[in-house]
Order: C-alpha cells, then sequence, then structure tokens
C-alpha cells in the first residue's frame, strides 16, 4: 500500500520508505549534475558540509536581482547521465536521499541498496512548481568556472514533492 | 529603432514559447490525466499544475528552457531576409536576461559556458513577402534520445516501426514522458533528422493527411502506449502524446529514419512579420 509522507532532513531510517511511496521533502538540498559530480569527486575536501543534505539533479534557472539569486524555475534534469559517478559519490558523501527524474542504473541500484539510500523521482519539467518550494537560496559554488546549470546550488526547499520513491534501498525500482 | 522593434517582437515570441504551453498540448495531456491512476496519475496532475503556475506567474515551465530552434518560412520578396538571421542572434542573446531563459549555450571544445543563448535556424524559401517565424525551444533530455537509423531497405516498414519502438522503449523515462514523436521516413541521414523535427510542428492529435502515413502514425501511438513506461518512466498507459511521420524520396540503398523525441514540455510559439515589419502572433 503506497503512503504519503511529509518529511524533514536527514532521514535516518530510509529503509521504511518503498517503491510507489509519495515524499514531501523539507530541509536542505544540494543541485549538481555530471560537471559537478565529476568535481565532488576528484577534492579532498568539499567547501561545504553535504551530510544531512538531499542530491539533486537540477540545474536551475536563476535570475540575480539587488537581494540576490532567485530560483525562476528549478526541475529535475535527466539522472542517468550521473549514473557513471553516482556509486561513488554516494559512498564518499554518505548521501541517503537522491532527488532526481527518469531513473538510474544497476550499478546506483545495488549502491543505493548497500548504503541505504533513496532515489527519489520529481515530475520532470515541473519547473515552476518546484521552484515555488525553495524558500532559500543559501549557497553557490564554482559558478564562474561551471556557469548557472552546472554550478553547485545549495537550497533550503519546503515541502518539496510529490517526489515518488521510484528506487527503495531495498532494490526495487518502478523502472522497467 | 525598427530593428530594435522586431526584435522585441521575436522576444515576446520566445517569452510566450517558454511560459505558454500551446492548447492541443495542454488537452493531450488533460486527457492522459483522466485516463491513468496511482503515480502515473500523480504526475500528469502535478505537470498540469506547473503549466498553471507557469502561466500565472509568467515564468519558464521548464528550467531547461532549452535550444532556441528556429523554422522561418522566409518570403522570396521580405525586403529584409539578409538582417532576420542578426534579429533572431539578437532576440535569443537579450531573451537570456530579459525572460530570463537559462544560458544553454556551451563550447563544445573548451566545454565553457558561453552565458547566453544561440539559435539553431532552419531556413525555407516561400513565394511573398512576408516572414513565418516558428520557435521550438528543445531540451536536452528529449534531445538526448533522438537518434537516426540507417537502415537495410530490405528492412522495410516493418523495420521502420520496429526502429520508432525500440527507440522510445530503450528511452524509458529519461525523455520526460509523455513525449511528442517525429518521424523522418527516407531521404538522406540529414533530411531524415530534420523531417522528424518538422513534423513536431504539426498540432498534437492531428494526422498526416495520407492515408497510408496516418494509418502507420495510429498504429505507432497504440503499440508504444501499450509498452507501460508511462509518464516519467514510472508506468502507466501514456508514453507518448502523439506520433507525427514526414516523409521524402530515399536512395534505392538506403532507408533512413530519423527518430526525434519531444518532451512533454512541447513548446512552440509562431509569428508573422510583414514588410513594413508590422507582426501579430499565430
Amino acid at each position: 500500500m503506497s503512503k504519503i509522507y511529509y518529511v524533514s532532513l536527514p532521514i535516518k531510517d530510509t529503509r521504511k520508505f518503498h517503491v510507489g511511496d509519495t515524499i514531501f521533502l523539507s530541509g536542505r538540498v544540494f543541485t549538481a549534475r555530471d560537471k559537478a559530480h565529476r568535481k565532488l569527486l576528484n577534492l579532498k575536501e568539499l567547501p561545504f558540509n553535504a551530510k544531512g543534505m538531499a542530491l539533486f539533479h537540477c540545474g536551475p534557472l536563476m535570475k540575480k536581482n539587488k537581494n540576490g539569486w532567485k530560483v525562476v524555475s528549478a526541475g529535475p534534469t535527466t539522472s542517468s547521465r550521473m549514473e557513471p559517478f553516482e556509486a561513488e559519490l554516494i559512498k564518499k558523501l554518505g548521501l541517503r536521499v537522491i532527488i532526481g527524474k527518469g531513473g538510474m542504473g544497476e550499478k546506483t541500484r545495488n549502491t543505493l541498496r548497500e548504503h541505504g539510500c533513496l532515489y527519489l523521482a520529481y515530475p520532470g519539467g515541473a519547473g515552476a512548481l518546484a521552484a515555488d518550494r525553495v524558500t532559500k537560496v543559501d549557497a553557490v559554488y564554482w559558478l564562474e568556472e561551471l556557469g548557472i546549470p552546472e554550478a553547485v546550488w545549495v537550497f533550503t526547499v519546503k515541502d518539496f514533492g510529490p517526489l515518488v520513491v521510484a528506487m527503495d534501498s531495498h532494490g526495487e525500482t518502478l523502472y522497467q | 529603432m525598427r530593428k530594435q522593434a522586431v526584435v522585441d517582437g521575436l522576444l515576446e515570441l520566445i517569452r510566450r514559447a517558454e511560459i505558454f504551453l500551446p492548447q492541443d498540448v495542454v488537452e493531450a495531456l488533460e486527457e492522459a490525466a483522466s485516463r491513468e491512476e496511482g503515480v502515473a496519475k500523480t504526475q500528469l496532475e502535478t505537470i498540469l499544475e506547473n503549466i498553471k503556475v507557469a502561466r500565472e506567474t509568467s515564468r519558464p515551465i521548464c528550467q531547461d528552457t532549452g535550444v532556441q530552434t528556429f523554422f522561418v518560412e522566409a518570403g522570396v520578396d521580405f525586403p529584409y531576409l539578409l538582417e532576420v538571421r542578426e534579429w533572431l542572434n539578437d532576440a535569443v542573446k537579450q531573451a537570456t536576461n530579459k525572460i530570463p531563459i537559462r544560458p544553454n549555450s556551451v563550447d563544445p571544445i573548451s566545454g565553457e559556458n558561453l552565458g547566453f543563448n544561440i539559435p539553431v535556424i532552419n531556413w525555407e524559401l516561400t513565394k511573398g513577402d512576408n516572414l513565418l517565424v516558428t520557435v521550438l525551444p528543445k531540451g536536452a533530455g528529449s534531445e538526448n534520445m533522438s537518434t537516426l537509423k540507417m537502415l537495410q531497405p530490405n528492412d522495410g516498414l516493418e523495420g521502420v516501426k520496429k526502429a520508432v519502438v525500440e527507440t522510445i522503449i530503450r528511452a524509458g523515462g529519461n525523455p520526460c514522458p509523455p513525449t511528442i514523436i517525429g518521424v523522418g521516413i527516407g531521404g538522406t541521414a540529414d533530411l531524415a533528422m530534420y523531417l522528424g523535427k518538422k513534423a513536431l510542428l504539426r498540432r498534437v492529435g492531428s494526422r498526416h493527411p495520407d492515408s497510408k502515413i496516418s494509418s502507420i502514425e495510429r498504429e505507432l501511438i497504440t503499440t508504444i502506449n501499450e509498452s507501460g513506461i508511462g509518464p516519467m518512466g514510472l508506468g502507466g498507459r501514456t508514453t507518448v502524446l502523439d506520433v507525427h511521420i514526414e516523409f521524402a524520396p530515399r536512395h534505392p540503398a538506403s532507408l533512413p529514419v530519423g527518430i526525434v523525441i519531444q518532451c512533454w514540455a512541447h513548446r512552440r510559439a509562431t509569428m508573422r512579420i510583414y514588410p513594413d515589419l508590422r507582426w501579430e502572433f499565430l
């Protein structure tokens, strides 16, 4: 029986969730696409503490005004691009929650199971709606070097969802 | 002065495309939502809610504002033909900050983001003195799943259908289904891809006037939707909203099939520009 949860990060008991469940998530997330994944894996020390944060596969559309950066549209990007890096990043950062779209491969699926991590799917393209659940832009890293879409953005989100548990920490997946 | 007025019109064209989804696409999504249940229904309802929020708050529907892809039907007697490319380049560059759209142009050699956007422009010459400009912002999630198949003529029509169905199944949830598929059959490698992309300009729900082609379109829609991939690849009855086919004569020895995938956020807008540079949206 699928359930609906309102959850705050960090999530400790990820194994209580199963594919088909819906989650509305609150807390801090950081964005990373393929370029940022490579960067994060190559660094000895990160400029921010990713512990307890969710990883969000996203290249947001941002606008800068006099009060700083504002999110205009921020849905997920295609997760399969991050497949070559993800297992290693889950282990390195101790990730428990990944948000993306389209699903990931076998290697990530196994790592999710081994490390009690969840892959949550947000409807691709629903970027305006997603942006409205971002309550704060906390920080941005490597903006100059990587550009707006590829930079690592840290957001605080409130009731971010609906996120479908698409790959759970029991090895189950909704993708065929 | 006069130039900026046209560029402003083109800016408005891009803005409309990015913010308002065409009614035929919205209706197809609503119909899909009504026949789905569970997770598939939630996906489509969230998508529809997002379309509404984008419209009400004048913001791009999706953060991937795509590659600004233009189709220009240029009347040969239009007096400013040689300036059109510059207008389009300027409009797209200005759109980056003014709408805003995401800076999506990257140097393919260095990997550096240029910080603005550069359009892709397709030209066709027509009779007359006005300009018909359609913009189709094309996101990468779906474009990355598009493919060219150089089949053997011996593979025949069955081979063509198989290539389309297999491509969509292999793409799974990556291109943001329910998608719209453009298929170019015949021609050369480049022409097949161009026809596939151009086929996306047809209204969702419209059938090809040639009954041989329209029956293949119907068959492909049914077969692909039976795959169960569903909205966002999470399972369901709706994997494609439509399949549009265009064709051209081929070489006896080749059978190119261009398969172009477009996400549910099938953004497009068209305007006509007159010789005195007045313009109107269609």
